[in-house]
Formats: C-alpha cells, sequence, structure tokens
C-alpha cells in the first residue's frame, strides 16, 4: 500500500546546521497490518512517519500511496490525502485545551465541511466504542492521561481513515493502559486498517498485535 | 456551496470558542480598537451634525446678500441704493437689513444686534438669544442696560428668549425695532447694513447676481449656496485636518495589531500546528483567522459607532467641541440633532477597519504556514 | 485638493493596495525564477506557501477595490454640492480631465483582479500547480496599472478646486469659471434599447453555450462579450433605463440610481453585472490554459459554472432593468 524508494531527508539544507535525518530508505509496507519502527531517539523513525502521513515532503525520493507518487505534491494536496486516509495519534496527544473532548474530536471534520449533527453523531459513536461517552463535554486538560490518550484515538478515527499512525503511543501511559491501548490496536486491525507506529517499548514491539517490527538508526533500516 | 458554508460555519464556530479562551489578549486589542473607532466616529459625527445644523440655519436666510465695498471694505448703503437695483426678475423680495456688532464688558463677549420690523419687536423691548439669555441669567420681562458705542445707557424690557433650536446661530443674538437699533448705535438714516434679496428659483440666483455686480460695480452679493459650499467645505477641512492628526493614532493602531497578530504565544503556535498536523489545510488557517479578524473588527467598530453616538448626542461631544465648533466666546449649549450618515460610515469603515486588516494579513499568513509536522518534533 | 475624509480614505486605501504589491513584487520575481515543482527542497516549500500570502493578498485588493469603487462614486456624488454647476457625481468627475479615468481605470483593475483570482483558483487545483510563473507574471502587469489607478486618483482629487468665498473679495465664478458638464449624455432611446436588448441576449446565450457545451472557443466569446455587454449596459444604463428611473427625460446619470432618493435601485442592476462581468472574463482568462495537461480536467468545469453565474447575472441585470422601465411613469416613446 506505501512505499519508499530512496528517501532522504534533510533539515535546514545549505546552512552549516545541515542534517540529514534519513538517508536512502527503501521500504514497502502493507494493508492491514500493523508495522512497529523501534530505534533511539534520533534514529528517524518519526522522520519517517511524517513523511508517509504526508506532513512533510522528501527531499528526494520517492513515496507512494496506493500507487500513486505522492512526494512531489504541494502541501495543499498532501493535506488532502492525509484528512482523507490518515488518522494520527502524537506521543503528547497534542488535544486543544479549553475545548470539550467532543470538540477535540471533530477538529479534523471541519475542512471536509461535514455538517456538525453529522460530525457529533460519528463522534459519539466512537465515544461509545472507547468507553468515553461519560467525559465527552469535559474539558480535555481534566481527563486522565489514559482518557487523553482515547480521546487523541476518537479524534483520529473521525474521518475514517485508511492507515492510523502512532507516534510512540505508550510512552506517557502505564502498563495498564498500555495493554489497553494495544488492545485497541487490535480492534483496529480487525476493522481493516493499516497502522504504523514508532516505539521502543519492548511491550509494544514484542506484543502479538504488532505484525511486523522494522529497526531503525542513523537514517537507516537495520535488522530489528 | 453548501460544503463551502458548512466550512465557513465550522470555522466561525472555532474562531468564536479560541476568542472566548483568550479573553484578556483580545479584550486589550478590542479595548484600543473601540476606542480608536470611537474617536474617529465622534469627529465624524460631530462634525457632520454640525454641517446639517448649518445647512438646517441657512435654509431660512435669504438667497442673495448684496453688501457695499468701499475701499475694498465692507460699508454702508446709502440712501438711494435701492433705486439704483430697480426691477431686476426673479427676485421676490428685497429689504435693507440693519444689524452689528456690540461688545459687552461684562461678559467680554461680542453680541449681534440686528433690527426687526416693528411689528416682530416693539420699540424699548428685545428678544435674546437662548445662550445670552443664560450667561446673562435674563428671563422674558426682565430688564437689561446696555451702555452704547456713545457712551449713553440705554434700557430693554426682554420680550422673549429665542428658540434654542438653532442656538448654534442665535447664541448671541439681539433682537431689537428698527428705531431703537438707529438710536442705540447712532445709525444715520437711510443707511443699511446689506440688502436681503429672496429669489424663488435656485436656477436664477446667479442670473440675478450677475445682474446686480453690473448695476451695482461697487456692491458684493454673496449667495446662500456659496456660503453653504464655504461652511462645508471648511467643515471638511478641519475634519481632515483632525483625522490626519489622529493619522498617527491610526498608524501606531496598526503596528499594535501587527504585534498582537504577529506575536503568537507558544500555546497559539502549538494549537496551528496541531490544527494543521490533523488535516486543517494553510487556506483553512488563514481563513479561520480571517474570521477572527472580523468578528474583532466589527465587533470594535459597532461597539466605537454606539460609543461615538452616545458622546456625541448625549454628552455634547466635550473632547471636540473647543477644536471643531468655532471660535466665538459664549459657547452655545445646543443639542446636536442626531444624524448619521452612510458616506461617513462606509469613510471610517475605511479608515479603520482596512489598515487593521492591511496590518495583520502578513502575520496571520505566517502563523499559518507552520510546519505540520512541528508537533511530531 | 480638497482635504476631506473619504477623499483622504481612498487615496489611503489605494496606496495600500499599491504598497502591498509592490512589497511583493521582488517575492513574485524571485518564484518565478527559481520555481521547481520537483525539487523537495526547503526553498521550494518556502515558495509554495508564498502562493497562500499573495492570494490572500490579492483577494483583499479585490475587496478593497469594490468598495473604494463604491465610495469613490459616492463622494463624487457628495462633492458636486462643492463646484458650480455639478449636480451629481457626474459633475464632479468632470471638473478636471482625470475624474472619469479614474473611475474607469478602478473597473479596470476590479476586472484584472477578478481575472487574475480565476486564474488562480483553477491553479491550486493543479497538482503540479502549472500556472505559477505565468501567475506571478500577471501580478508584475498587474502592478503598475495599480499604480496607474492609483495616480490618477491622485491627479483627479489634486486638481478638485471647491468654488468657495474668499474671504475679501468676489465671491461670483458663474462668469469667469468654466461650465462643467454636469451632465452625462446618452444615445436616442430606441437604437440603445435595440443594442441594449441584443448585446444581454448574445452574452445570455454564450454563457449559456459555454456552461452546457463547454469548448475553448465559445469561452473566449463569451469573455469578448462580457466586454462588450458591460459597456452595452452602461450604454443602456445612460440612454434609457436611468431616464425611467428618474421618471425625467433628460437626467442621464448612471450613479444616482444608487441614492436612497430612487431606492437604491442601482444595486439591484450593477450587483449583478459586477458579478456576471467578472465572472464572464475570469472564464475567458482560463481559457489559454484549458489544453495543458493538469488543467484539462480542471478549468473546464470551473469555467463552465463561471458562464452558468454570468448568464445569471446578465439575464438577472436584464429583469431587473427590464422591470424599472415597465414600472417607471416616464413615456419616453410614444405608441
Amino acid at each position: 500500500m506505501i512505499e519508499l524508494t530512496q528517501i532522504k531527508k534533510a533539515f535546514n539544507q545549505g546552512r552549516p546546521n545541515e542534517y540529514w535525518a534519513l538517508n536512502g530508505i527503501d521500504l514497502s509496507l502493507e494493508r492491514g497490518k500493523v508495522t512497529a519502527f523501534c530505534g533511539p531517539s534520533g534514529s528517524g523513525k518519526t522522520t519517517l512517519l511524517t513523511l508517509v502521513g504526508c506532513l512533510s515532503r522528501p527531499t528526494s525520493g520517492r513515496v507512494r500511496f496506493k500507487g500513486e507518487d505522492i512526494s512531489g505534491l504541494p502541501e495543499r494536496f498532501l493535506t488532502d490525502i492525509r484528512r482523507q486516509s490518515f488518522g494520527f495519534v502524537f506521543q503528547q496527544f497534542n488535544l486543544i485545551k479549553g475545548l470539550s473532548a467532543l470538540e477535540n474530536v471533530i477538529l479534523p471534520g471541519f475542512p471536509t465541511g461535514r455538517p456538525r449533527a453529522e460530525l457529533i453523531a460519528a463522534a459519539h459513536i466512537l465515544f461509545e466504542q472507547l468507553k468515553l461517552t461519560h467525559r465527552a463535554n469535559a474539558r480535555v486538560e481534566w481527563l486522565s492521561g489514559g482518557e487523553q490518550q482515547r480521546v487523541a484515538i476518537a479524534r483520529a478515527l473521525i474521518n475514517n481513515p485508511e492507515v492510523i499512525i502512532a507516534d510512540e503511543p505508550t510512552a506517557n501511559l502505564d502498563t495498564v493502559l498500555s495493554r489497553e491501548f494495544m488492545a485497541i490496536l487490535e480492534g483496529f486491525t480487525a476493522a481493516g486498517k493499516t497502522v504504523l507506529l514508532t516505539s521502543h517499548d519492548p511491550l509494544v514491539v514484542e506484543s502479538t498485535a504488532v505484525h511486523r517490527v522494522i529497526g531503525m538508526r542513523d537514517g537507516c533500516l537495520v535488522d530489528a | 456551496m453548501n460544503v463551502w458554508l458548512e466550512k465557513q460555519r465550522h470555522l466561525i464556530d472555532f474562531t468564536l470558542a479560541s476568542l472566548a479562551r483568550r479573553k484578556t489578549k483580545n479584550l486589550g486589542l478590542l479595548l484600543v480598537y473601540t476606542l480608536l473607532v470611537a474617536v474617529l466616529a465622534s469627529l465624524t459625527l460631530f462634525t457632520n451634525a454640525l454641517r446639517s445644523e448649518a445647512a438646517y440655519v441657512l435654509a431660512g436666510s435669504p438667497e442673495v446678500i448684496l453688501q457695499r465695498m468701499v475701499a475694498g471694505r465692507h460699508d454702508l448703503i446709502p440712501p438711494g441704493y435701492f433705486d439704483k437695483i430697480g426691477r431686476i426678475r426673479g427676485v421676490q423680495k428685497k429689504e435693507g437689513r440693519l444689524w452689528g456688532y456690540y461688545y459687552d464688558p461684562v461678559l467680554k463677549a461680542n453680541y449681534t444686534f440686528m433690527a426687526r420690523p416693528a411689528e416682530e419687536v416693539a420699540d424699548g423691548s428685545i428678544m435674546v438669544g437662548a445662550t445670552l439669555a443664560r450667561e446673562r441669567g435674563l428671563a422674558p420681562h426682565n430688564t437689561i442696560s446696555f451702555r452704547s458705542y456713545s457712551g449713553k445707557l440705554f434700557a430693554f424690557e426682554v420680550a422673549s428668549v429665542l428658540s434654542p433650536d438653532s442656538e448654534l446661530l442665535s447664541a448671541d443674538l439681539i433682537l431689537l425695532s428698527e428705531n431703537d437699533f438707529r438710536a442705540f448705535f447712532e445709525y444715520p438714516a437711510g443707511h443699511y447694513t446689506d440688502i436681503a434679496l429672496s429669489v424663488a428659483n435656485p436656477q436664477e440666483v446667479r442670473n440675478v447676481a450677475a445682474k446686480l455686480s453690473e448695476a451695482l460695480p461697487d456692491s458684493r452679493p454673496i449667495l446662500r449656496e456659496e456660503v453653504l459650499r464655504t461652511y462645508q467645505s471648511i467643515f471638511d477641512w478641519r475634519e481632515g485636518i483632525m483625522l490626519t492628526v489622529l493619522a498617527g493614532a491610526i498608524f501606531a493602531f496598526s503596528i499594535l495589531a501587527w504585534e498582537k497578530a504577529a506575536g503568537l504565544s507558544a500555546e497559539e503556535k502549538r494549537e496551528i500546528g496541531i490544527l494543521k498536523a490533523i488535516g486543517w489545510e494553510t487556506g483553512d488557517v488563514i481563513r479561520m483567522k480571517m474570521w477572527e479578524g472580523l468578528l474583532i473588527s466589527l465587533s470594535a467598530f459597532l461597539l466605537g459607532l454606539v460609543a461615538a453616538y452616545i458622546h456625541v448626542f448625549y454628552l455634547g461631544a466635550a473632547v471636540f467641541e473647543p477644536v471643531l465648533k468655532g471660535w466665538a466666546v459664549l459657547y452655545p449649549r445646543f443639542a446636536l440633532i442626531p444624524a448619521v450618515d452612510g458616506l461617513q460610515i462606509a469613510t471610517l469603515f475605511f479608515f479603520t477597519v482596512f489598515p487593521y486588516t492591511a496590518a495583520v494579513l502578513v502575520p496571520i499568513w505566517r502563523a499559518a504556514i507552520t510546519d505540520p509536522d512541528s508537533v511530531m518534533r | 485638493m480638497l482635504f476631506q475624509p473619504a477623499i483622504i480614505a481612498l487615496l489611503m486605501a489605494a496606496g495600500i493596495a499599491v504598497l502591498m504589491l509592490a512589497a511583493a513584487a521582488p517575492f513574485a520575481v524571485q518564484v518565478m525564477r527559481h520555481w521547481d515543482i520537483h525539487s523537495g527542497s526547503e526553498q521550494q516549500l518556502a515558495f509554495e506557501r508564498r502562493t497562500y500570502l499573495f492570494s490572500t493578498m490579492l483577494s483583499f485588493v479585490f475587496g478593497i477595490q469594490l468598495a473604494a469603487l463604491l465610495l469613490f462614486v459616492f463622494n463624487a456624488d457628495r462633492l458636486s454640492g462643492m463646484f458650480v454647476g455639478a449636480m451629481c457625481a457626474v459633475g464632479t468627475l468632470n471638473v478636471n480631465d482625470f475624474g472619469f479615468p479614474a473611475l474607469i481605470a478602478q473597473i479596470v483593475i476590479f476586472f484584472l483582479a477578478a481575472m487574475w483570482l480565476a486564474i488562480n483558483h483553477a491553479d491550486t487545483r493543479a497538482r503540479d500547480y502549472p500556472l505559477v510563473r505565468i501567475k506571478y507574471g500577471l501580478l508584475l502587469v498587474l502592478l503598475p496599472v495599480l499604480m496607474l489607478g492609483f495616480w490618477l486618483e491622485l491627479q483627479f482629487f489634486l486638481g478638485l478646486k471647491a468654488n468657495v468665498i474668499t474671504s475679501c473679495c468676489g465671491s461670483l465664478f458663474s462668469g469667469d469659471a468654466k461650465t462643467i458638464a454636469s451632465e452625462a449624455s446618452g444615445m436616442a432611446p430606441i437604437p440603445a434599447m435595440v443594442l441594449f436588448y441584443a448585446g444581454m441576449l448574445f452574452v445570455t446565450l454564450a454563457g449559456i453555450w459555454h456552461w452546457k457545451r463547454g469548448g475553448r472557443a465559445s469561452g473566449y466569446a463569451l469573455a469578448a462579450l462580457s466586454a462588450v455587454a458591460f459597456v452595452i449596459a452602461i450604454i443602456g444604463v445612460l440612454s434609457f433605463i436611468s431616464l425611467y428611473i428618474y421618471e425625467h427625460p433628460h437626467h442621464h446619470c448612471p450613479f444616482c440610481i444608487l441614492k436612497p432618493e430612487y431606492d437604491y435601485q442601482g444595486y439591484w442592476m450593477y450587483l449583478p453585472l459586477f458579478l456576471a462581468t467578472a465572472a464572464g472574463l475570469g472564464a475567458g482568462a482560463l481559457q489559454p490554459f484549458a489544453g495543458s495537461a493538469s488543467l484539462r480536467q480542471i478549468i473546464p468545469p470551473i469555467s463552465e459554472r463561471l458562464a452558468g453565474l454570468a448568464a445569471g447575472g446578465y439575464i438577472l441585470f436584464t429583469l431587473f432593468a427590464t422591470y424599472f422601465v415597465l414600472a417607471s411613469n416616464l413615456i419616453l416613446i410614444e405608441h
């Protein structure tokens, strides 16, 4: 479903502090599987996820998504693809403070122009699945870490994406909550979604829910 | 189209929520903005009210006033001048007028004395302007005496106080009979101050004036429309000067708006990063911010306008009065007739909303192009 | 110059627009020189992001222009009291040689901005932004036009001298002041009507044709006819529509119909007319690029929608004009 060829990514190009985060990655990811990228911090795994998830563009190389070359697309169109096909769960959850859980969840639906009532109905279904209904109208800063993550997951799912991208999803959770997250993950696979995540948590990497583990170091792939 | 509308609704919803979340920051801007609009709007409303007041007052004055000039100075109309005018087609009525100034040492102010026909004011009595009556504490049937320029004392009974409706022009006015006028000023018999002519057809006014200057080369006809035009342009000019002075304020405000829009807090930057990461496009963020600017602008504009309206029409434009009204010592106290004019509102909009929008355009764009992957770093 | 608030506001607005575009010009040149859609470099990303700024700015200029056009006309009308012989906006605009050129320049800028925005709209929908260089080239063309507009406006206002009383002497102007043509003139009503309805018919047909059938030729035809129809429409307003609205056989004025005395009837006509003309011209502006690979699928739907809009606008305009004529008590043509 996603193919990467000779991907390189530089930051601060042409300046003294130029830095190559990725040095020629070739990789193919299958549909409906859970793939984990593991490696030390600075190994380039998050950068790789941002490229796959259409958050940024490679400096060189090609990214193909469902057969289409998306590496040269302007941001406007990358955003379109991202909005429709990718859902993100960030390490820090990145919820907007001061808004309720429900308002946070429907935010990605705003640019699509779906009617508000429809978005709210969809959010309520997700809240039910994630056992959050009782917290829907609470402000996000009043929620516990586990609840915040589930709000973030609901937000990632609101536009019904094919691919879920999770960056260090268990970094801020204790063991119980991490196991809960892995259970939710299995639910995604059952629903036919593709999941990409980064982690160096053994609980994630060794879990049966994860189908494939890819090791990374210094911007290159290594055997895990 | 529906999708577009729905999208704008979402953006407005979000904007309102985010404005509410950052009350203090936005309130400060709103306050300064409102103040600016209020000052500028007071200025326009006030000058406009004066302009309509002047038009209202002049509406009752004669179409043409004829003055006689001697050595380039305004002089008395000698006897026999009337006959020289003769009959001019279009002139309905011509009338010699008597008026002059009198300095009152009590108030240290100049009054205008004007003679009226005996039917209106009887000998020995006067009618006084409302401001003057207030300042000298005069009521009908009081007696007041003035020492004339020749040193003689004249006593008059106040017959009535003039209606305060047109106080701007009648503030310092004293109406008295022709006999009293001539006696008080020792005005030579048969002479007049000037001649007032009424012309029914406004298209004829110019022809009448041309004929007058032909028949009487030493005279100067003054047309009402020209007086009106002169007043208008004087008020325009004063308003323009004030606006130019205030341009500094507009400029300072634009810089403030720029600063406010450019100085995003870390929290706001993070928010925009999140929005972009979860699928908001740069254009969506720009539009959202534009809505924010529009909401702030419109509320400031409306609030400022209302504040200015109250300031001008209920509080008597306390701030601008000395600058804009005139130079007489007797300040008329009069309620301006509330008049709001579309062109002025539009001009005001240009002066406030456009500089604001122009100032925030670049900062908004800068904020909107935040890297969508910034939240992942 | 008359030192008057609306004049200062107009000059300020025009000045802001010129300054903004002038400040943007060097960036536009940079984009034109270094644009490379296939590059993944940070510079290219920065260029792409700059396009958002330019389109936001142009929309702003477009908005200013529309508002300024209205203010300009209103103010001209208000100023007419300042000049001997000027009865309404036409008189003021005729006070010196720059009045009407300034007005026309403003209208032209409005339409040019509309065309640019149409091109921009199409371009941002194509994944490779094929028209970027052309767009920024056009922006550089627009800049001198904007400057010219500003200059004309400035000259017009500088040349306005009110006929007011000076403190000491002669206050009569009718003798020496040159007479202002205070009224516009028009054609004879019957040929004007024939021209008007024929023009509106053709442009509407062209609009509907392009809307339903597409095709580049009809797009060009629509744009050309829109430009002609705009002129014809104004001639129509001058020659007979305004007369019917004023119910006066000699008052040919395209501006007074905007005033409250005439129930703002002008807005009902001018709004659809300007919109339709902008849409028609926009549809035409897109046609040169309809053949390019990535726009082949994108331009036709946009230009067809614009054509539909144009046709609708002209129909609306014609209906309103006809209604105002029929509702009037004036008899211009004996039956």
